[in-house]
């Protein structure tokens, strides 16, 4: 814990340093201040970090969010329950399904609805193929920022299998509006669309060996990700760091095991960990490794999901107009890709929600950059940065 | 009107030289539109289709247009004139290399006697130019990408020279028509075979060498778009990041064609059945397989940091090519 305590905020040192400037002294001495983003190539978005920089080493970290900042927590404030559906996709845009799931729960759980078994199972496939597709983004960029650009597109390609499903099911690609309060938006179509799930995950299983060979045990690739920016598990429970980075450093939670919802509990898998195999827990290789290996978990729970669909409705009988909600508070947390995504919701009664407060993973992980990533080199930064998996729309919500 | 022989000889030298330059064109046109190609290949892609019709094989045509056609921005807080002269520097620091190239038996620009010694004193010029584009971007990426330029070829030049000695030792010679010439007679007479392991040894050495020379994958730490945004020529637009470009493609040919020339067996066929084929088809297509092979480790590679990439040239190539020079001196010493 005792990383947490020397952190200070740059603001205060940093106007002594300009008056010393002023004085004609040299504050910075052989530092240099470094700008990366939020306009840069590696930095996923729009994050942007600051940088004291000696030589290619990295002193001090500072990151600077805010720039991809939607309002989500406001507009919520303002919108009726359900139309704030479709603006929990554009939290984590690479993981929409997951994304209104949480929110979606949130508001089923206060007005103490029960949605079918159809209804749960198809919400449990069509999170898990979205997950598979969200690792295959934090996968593929990854291999980029290290260098290697052949692997991004082989993983686009399934990727984009998996939007091509979505697609069929919800009409979109990215921003699905799938899952509803009370249920989902439409069945599945009736041309066979369990068959293509099933056909996509033939396709999908031997694509994971192959991405192996290509990048995870690539020399070079091991060399620049192993020993690099190891997060230990103190720091990461301090930030609140969830998901697969908290995964990786050993500390077993998953939020689908531990605290099951939408009918996880009847699902077999295992949370994958990191164990320091190429070098220390925690580091970047680990983080990297846990991902492919949960893109396994997850094709396991959508042949469980695949076998066991049942009939039913997918909509449950709701109240037409959201005027009569009971009057309380709920917190529900579901896991996401980039973590656990908390919704705590507010309710005063009206169709208007009181308060949403949305507590994203990727947020904490950005938070805890500084804590564990200073002292590293330029490059080490960028493979960092690109390991902890963020998507600034969560961020920033 | 008797025209003096100085003026023909001169002439010559214009025609030739412009004849280089036209080469370093189409090649660099092709090479763009090539790797392209086997890029998108490698990923799954098909590349440019559109451009020109079969394949789109013009693309290169209308990006060079493009290129052109663009505004040339000079930054205001940049050191205008340095801004403005770097790139020729950098393209004329690898141009300059053609002049010892031996296409073939009568087709080099000037036989010099120190041909090797000249090739790796002029690559070095590039250093400077990349060091002035760096400095007068007043970027700090352009700067870090400049100085990690500068370390890396300045530190990748001790093994290329190493390495390049081996055959030079082999051949008793520094010209590279005279090595060329001692490689006649089939493949197993080539330097890369020769002298058994020595030069093999001494070809791998130069080969991942130059690829750090010639700032490509995975060495391509100067330029890594995902560190550096683009390194030293970040600032750079329109035709003054063409030269740059073209500087860069030129470099891969220049070390790989220096890899032909001495390791290769330069303009001589593989088998002397085929010696009817003439000495500049042998002489392009192994420089151009060497930069095809180039081109398949950018897209197959991660890069390097750049410490890593210090230790792999001081503390394994160095020592290497110390010990491989001292016995392939020690052998021909001993053969006599």
């Amino acid at each position: 814990m005792k990383e947490t305590k020397e952190l200070n905020l740059p603001l205060g040192p940093e106007l002594n340093k300009w008056e010393l400037l002023s004085k004609g002294e040299d504050p910075f001495g052989e530092q240099m201040t470094l700008q990366m983003g939020p306009q840069h190539p590696a930095t996923h978005g729009v994050l942007r970090l600051e940088l004291e920089t000696d030589g290619e080493a990295v002193t001090k970290i500072t990151p600077y969010i805010g720039y991809l900042h939607r309002c989500f927590e406001k507009v919520a404030e303002s919108v009726t329950y359900p139309q704030v559906v479709p603006y929990c996709d554009r939290m984590d845009y690479l993981a929409g399904m997951n994304m209104c799931l949480g929110y979606v729960l949130a508001v089923e759980k206060l007005m103490e609805i029960e949605v079918n078994d159809r209804v749960q199972t198809l919400r449990v496939m069509v999170n898990e193929l979205n997950r598979i597709a969200s690792h295959c983004v934090a996968l593929a960029t990854y291999g980029l920022d290290i260098g290697a650009w052949t692997p991004l597109l082989y993983l686009f390609q399934a990727r984009e299998h998996i939007l091509d499903i979505l697609e069929e099911l919800s009409g979109a690609r990215m921003l699905f509006n799938y899952i509803r309060i009370g249920g989902l938006a439409k069945d599945i179509p009736d041309n066979g669309w369990t068959k293509k799930v099933e056909n996509f995950l033939g396709y999908f299983e031997p694509k994971i060996p192959e991405l192996n060979d290509l990048l995870s045990y690539n020399k070079i690739f091991i060399e620049r990700t192993a020993n690099v920016g190891a997060m230990s598990q103190e720091i990461a429970i301090a930030y609140g760091v969830t998901g697969p980075n908290l995964r990786a450093t050993g500390f077993d939670y998953d939020m689908r095991r531990d605290a099951p919802y939408s009918g996880y509990e009847n699902y077999e898998f295992e949370p994958q960990l990191g164990s320091g195999e190429q070098g220390k827990p925690g580091d970047c290789w680990d983080r990297y490794i846990v991902r492919v290996r949960e893109m396994g978990e997850s094709m396991k729970i959508i042949r469980q999901a695949l076998d066991r669909l049942p009939e039913g409705d997918v909509q449950e009988k709701i109240p037409k107009n959201f005027n009569k909600m009971p009057v309380g508070e709920v917190y529900t947390s579901t896991e996401a890709p980039r973590g656990e995504l908390g919704i705590y919701l507010v309710s005063d009664g009206t169709k208007i929600p009181y308060r949403v407060k949305a507590r994203s993973g990727a947020y904490c992980s950005v938070s805890a950059l500084p804590a564990f990533a200073s002292g590293v080199l330029i490059a080490d930064l960028v493979a960092i940065v690109a390991s902890i998996d963020i998507v600034l729309g969560e961020v920033d919500r | 009107m008797i025209i003096p022989a100085e003026y023909i000889s001169l002439l010559i030298s214009i025609v030739y030289t412009a004849g280089v330059v036209v080469f370093v064109l189409l090649f660099v046109l092709l090479c763009n539109w090539l790797e392209r190609k086997i890029s998108a290949h490698m990923q799954d892609r098909l590349g440019p289709m559109e451009t020109g019709g079969w394949h789109g094989w013009a693309q290169p045509i209308a990006d060079a247009i493009k290129l052109l056609l663009k505004e040339d921005i000079i930054p205001a807080a940049a050191d205008s004139k340095l801004f403005r002269i770097a790139p020729y520097i950098v393209f004329m620091g690898s141009l300059a290399g053609f002049a010892v190239l031996p296409f073939a038996s009568n087709l080099i620009g000037t036989d010099l006697n120190i041909g090797v010694y000249y090739v790796i004193a002029v690559t070095s010029i590039v250093v400077i130019g990349l060091l002035m584009a760096g400095w007068s971007s007043n970027n700090k990426w352009s700067l870090y990408g400049a100085m990690r330029s500068a370390s890396q070829m300045i530190s990748y030049e001790i093994p290329v020279a190493l390495a390049l000695l081996v055959p030079v030792i082999a051949a008793g010679s520094m010209s590279m028509n005279e090595i060329v010439q001692n490689q006649a007679g089939g493949f197993w007479n080539w330097y890369v075979f020769k002298t058994m392991p020595f030069s093999l040894i001494a070809f791998i050495i130069y080969f991942w060498a130059s690829l750090a020379e010639s700032n490509r994958a995975p060495f391509d730490l100067p330029e890594a778009e995902s560190e550096l945004v683009a390194g030293y020529f970040t600032e750079y637009s329109g035709i003054r990041f063409a030269f740059f470009f073209l500087a860069e493609y030129s470099d891969m040919f220049v070390v790989s064609a220096i890899a032909a020339t001495v390791f290769l067996g330069g303009w001589h066929a593989p088998f002397p059945f085929l010696s009817f084929i003439p000495g500049i088809v042998w002489f392009v297509s192994k420089a151009a397989f060497l930069v095809l092979v180039q081109m398949w480790l950018r897209w197959t590679l991660p890069r390097l940091r750049v410490d890593q990439l210090m230790h792999i040239c001081w503390k394994i190539f160095l020592p290497f090519s110390f010990v491989n020079l001292l016995l392939v001196s020690l052998w021909v010493v001993l053969k006599g």
